[in-house]
């Protein structure tokens, strides 16, 4: 990286939009929002210093706890079902040699498509009336269900979170599973490794590293999870299925609530960097490479 | 059951005859497979069929094929919601997005693989660091910005934060990609007479042409798939994307299953068949993109 005459001034230009952008746009705001937190604001221009009151108030507020405690269990199942089910996938899709190319077309489709999309096409199919599990339930003679109830609400938009973008992970394993070289398996098999042993003993400990990615991914993109809950429950009913994305959007944009918002975000990013350490922290293990 | 480390247990013996290598383990595999393939078909699937049947025909006859297709509902999409409208603005939003954040970010990349400077240390590290911020974290100030801006329900209301948001990962990717590019190509463009600026306009412009590919794709899609800021930025009938335009339709139009039916289908066809013909590309873009948190 040796450089010419009269780079300094091509450094400069060539870097200074990118910087300026997301300088005034994504780092400076990332800080901002964190003293907005301590303002009480009045139809956004108004604001007064109100120093920890908002975070008092965040822990008295029986909704904020409500949502925390919902989008921790939908990390939860995200990280076990969408990364379990990947996997799965896609160690059944390696072993095959017929349709393989298919089922990846068809697996990672959901990903594509919008989660508003998604969203609107699972209230069709939770409808009461006509949707396509009662219509489902009708034709083998059952009775209609509704299934968004106050019990129910936070597995319903679990389901599609989790389907949506099984998708994605089942594309990263299969790639880091083709990667393995073939005489690893050769050799095991000489030595008399088989069946579910090749997959316990040589597949899972080589893509470790890669099961490590996706479930920091996961964990952490389970706290940007919005669209779907927005478009399926609108949180409800009865708040049942509220998550710390939806709730945050109600209070600083429905209810005009900027500085409580802001505070609402500031708990969302000291979740997420909490556990996208953590997790790091736990299954810190040597990576391997051939 | 021996204790022979090398011998098999019945379990694994077990596992091998019936489920690995017997015809009976592929069926099993096939079957699973195929119900996961049927889950990402089906709904889709009846999604389009119901979305030319008549509202009426949906609540009697969900499964049929219709039996008198019409399009009436792609009509009433047109005309009651203006689904056309939203098409435009999601284009012009997401088109302008990719434009700049290739054209910037590029621009960036080549700076951060190809020359050394003081910062790039730091900067690489912020570039990594922006991964783990949410738009949560930082959609108030920015919404506040706007408003100062007067950029609220205007393209660019939308068109800067998504930018902002996605210029990290381009660069990333982008600048990744081009510090693997060899430096005899440098070196014989600079031979040639090029400075840095037809350098990268000659030379790594156009071998990093896939690696802008699949960013474009991923950038294009996160920002048309974006429903959070675009509901905060760009609400307004006359500026909305179809995203938004979908989280509408439900509460507004919650009985007219057709219209719902059409809108579906409206919004993913495009991005299906596009992902059909490049695939390929989405799939890098989803392990390239597996840095972006």
């Amino acid at each position: 990286m040796k450089n010419m005459k009269g780079d300094k001034l091509f450094i400069i230009l060539f870097l200074a939009p990118a910087v300026l952008i997301t300088s005034v746009f994504l780092y400076f705001p990332f800080f901002e929002n964190f003293f907005q937190s301590f303002y009480k604001t009045d139809g956004f221009f108004n604001s007064t210093f109100v120093g920890l009151d908002n975070y008092k108030r965040l822990l008295a507020d029986e909704i904020a706890k409500k949502a925390t405690l919902n989008s921790l269990q939908l990390m939860l199942y995200v990280a076990i079902f969408q990364v379990g089910i990947a996997l799965l996938l896609a160690v059944m899709v390696d072993s095959i040699k017929v349709g393989a190319g298919f089922f990846r077309t068809t697996f990672f489709f959901p990903v594509v498509i919008s989660g508003a999309a998604i969203g609107l096409l699972f209230t069709l199919i939770y409808n009461y009336r006509n949707g396509l599990l009662n219509e489902i339930l009708v034709s083998l003679g059952f009775e209609r269900v509704l299934w968004l109830t106050e019990q129910s609400s936070l597995y319903m938009v679990a389901i599609p979170t989790v389907w949506s973008y099984v998708g994605f992970y089942f594309v990263i394993f299969l790639t880091a599973i083709g990667k393995i070289p073939q005489d690893f398996y050769e050799a095991a098999q000489l030595e008399g490794v088989t069946g579910f042993q090749k997959l316990t003993k040589i597949t899972i400990p080589l893509i470790v590293g890669d099961i490590k990615v996706c479930l920091v991914l996961a964990i952490t993109g389970a706290l940007k999870i919005f669209e779907l809950v927005f478009i399926i429950t609108r949180g409800g009913p009865a708040r049942s299925s509220e998550v710390l994305g939806t709730y945050m959007y109600q209070k600083a944009f429905v209810d005009a609530n900027v500085g409580y918002g802001a505070t609402l975000a500031v708990l969302m990013v000291v979740i997420g960097l909490t556990l996208a350490l953590v997790t790091n922290k736990l299954m810190k293990s040597e990576d391997i490479t051939y | 059951m021996s204790t022979d480390k090398n011998q098999l247990t019945y379990w694994e013996k077990f596992q091998t005859k019936y489920l690995i290598k017997s015809k009976i383990g592929k069926i099993f595999v096939y079957i699973v497979l195929s119900i996961w393939a049927i889950s990402t078909i089906f709904p889709l699937v009846w999604v389009l069929l119901n979305s030319f049947k008549q509202s009426r025909d949906i609540i009697t006859n969900t499964f049929s094929f219709p039996a008198d297709p019409t399009l009436q509902n792609y009509i009433n999409a047109f005309s009651t919601i203006n689904i056309g409208k939203s098409y435009v603005n999601s284009l012009i939003i997401s088109g302008s997005v990719v434009l700049l954040v290739l054209f910037f970010g590029g621009l960036a990349s080549f700076v951060m693989a190809r020359m050394s400077f003081r910062l790039r240390g730091v900067m690489q590290t912020a570039l990594i660091a922006s991964l783990l911020i949410p738009a949560f974290a930082t959609i108030v100030p920015v919404y506040r910005m706007m408003i100062d801006l007067g950029f609220v329900n205007t393209y660019l209301g939308l068109i800067i934060p998504q930018t902002a948001g996605n210029l990290p990962f381009a660069i990333l990717v982008i600048s990744g990609y081009m510090a693997t590019i060899p430096r005899e190509l440098e070196e014989a463009s600079v031979i040639d007479g090029c400075n840095r600026w037809t350098m990268f306009l000659k030379v790594f412009l156009p071998v990093s042409l896939p690696i802008f590919g699949t960013v474009a794709t991923f950038v294009f899609l996160w920002s048309y798939n974006d429903l959070f800021s675009s509901l905060i930025f760009v609400e307004h009938e006359s500026v909305r994307p179809i995203v938004v335009l979908l989280s509408q339709v439900s509460s507004q139009y919650g009985t007219d299953y057709g219209l719902m039916t059409a809108a579906i289908t409206m919004t993913v066809i495009p991005v299906v068949i596009f992902y059909l013909f490049a695939q390929k590309t989405f799939e890098k873009g989803a392990t390239a993109g597996s840095v972006k948190g």
